[in-house]
């Protein structure tokens, strides 16, 4: 009995990680299609280089997600990862904020082009 | 003393510890790229109008960089899955293909790093600046196979549409040479950002390799004495292999592209 329940265990785990396994594959051909098309845009002239970084961004950030929640399984993770990478996301901010308050705040005399 | 927790998650947690432990270390790892992306921003966002490369490194050879990371990242999760399945085969043959892979991403990283060490700005007497390859370098002569430009602006930006640039092989007397300097990380902010960028991610992706060389190797016995443990060790190399996966993600348009 703990046998057959056993091998009905590992032939569900086998369903289940098949279905993932096509899953990993869909985002694998996403990752590619992302590649090419951030390299084709980036060859797109929109007249403002702002907007073919902005697009670039929004592709990468996509990207980012896909192998963020699927590779990573942050889709699914525990409350505790959620928690340290708040925290991260809290302090990354901060660090770009910092960019801000540099670029403001020139010494004086200091040459600006 | 036995490890704690390495197998079954911890009550607290919810987590095997080796887990928690790697995304602590990934959440330091998200600040130490954070701390380089913002000192790219400010650099970049600080240079005069005109004088931010664009088109200095090779797009094609980026591309297929990053085609070789996303590859690498699905043998990575097919290995981890492979164990998930019990089949212990696969993923020796997944994971071969994850080292070859990385070993594949780092010779194309040094190929690039050659070429921007053999490229060379010459600023000559007569107000000239010749920049190209190097060829071949004598007592008398500099060879480098590129082209003449009046303004140091026109080196700039090797992107505008419709402009098509000549390079032709160019014999420059030493004595006509001013100063000389190659596209090392001195030349530029941008060179400057882009070594200490890449150069930080290609240490990760060496680190990576030898990691996840060692479980496929002599480490990989442990699948016969351990095989959950062994599987929980592949997902944490795993998880920082697509770390590192992540952060080429922006790289690429950024340093290439933008």
């Amino acid at each position: 009995m703990d046998s057959q329940a056993s091998t009905a265990s590992v032939h569900e785990d086998h369903e289940s990680f098949a279905h993932h396994v096509r899953r990993y594959l869909y985002v694998f051909y996403a990752l590619i299609f992302g590649t090419l098309l951030t390299v084709g845009a980036s060859y797109i002239p929109f007249g403002d280089r702002a907007i073919n970084i902005t697009v670039a961004l929004i592709i990468a950030c996509s990207k980012a997600f896909l192998v963020a929640g699927f590779f990573m399984h942050l889709i699914s993770e525990r409350k505790m990862i959620y928690g340290i990478l708040a925290f991260t996301a809290f302090f990354f901010a901060g660090l770009m904020f910092l960019i801000l308050l540099a670029y403001a705040d020139f010494p004086l005399h200091t040459i600006t082009h | 003393m036995d490890i704690p927790y390495t197998v079954q998650p911890r009550p607290d947690t919810g987590l095997y510890n080796a887990k928690v432990g790697i995304w602590l270390f990934l959440a330091s790892e998200v600040m130490l790229f954070g701390a380089l992306f913002s000192s790219y921003i400010l650099l970049r966002v600080s240079a005069p109008e005109g004088y931010w490369p664009h088109g200095w490194l090779n797009i094609p050879i980026g591309t297929t960089n990053t085609l070789v990371l996303i590859c690498s990242s699905i043998t990575t999760v097919m290995a981890w899955a492979s164990c998930k399945m019990n089949q212990f085969g696969r993923f020796k043959f997944w994971h071969a293909c994850t080292i070859l892979l990385a070993l594949t991403f780092v010779c194309i990283k040094s190929y690039e790093y050659h070429d921007k060490f053999t490229h060379y700005e010459i600023d000559l007497k007569d107000g000239r600046i010749a920049d190209g390859h190097l060829v071949e370098k004598s007592a008398d002569n500099v060879v480098i196979h590129g082209r003449y430009v009046t303004d140091r602006k026109e080196l700039f930006d090797l992107r505008r549409p419709g402009e098509e640039i000549k390079h032709e092989e160019i014999t420059i007397p030493r004595a006509q040479i001013q100063k000389m300097e190659n596209y090392g990380p001195w030349h530029h902010t941008y060179l400057a950002i882009y070594f200490t960028l890449t150069g930080l991610h290609a240490l990760h992706v060496i680190g990576g390799a030898i990691v996840i060389g060692c479980l496929w190797g002599p480490l990989s016995r442990q699948w016969k004495r351990e095989p959950e443990r062994f599987t929980n060790r592949i997902e944490i190399s795993g998880l920082f292999w697509h770390f590192v996966d992540l952060v080429w993600i922006f790289l690429f348009p950024v340093l290439y592209l933008l």
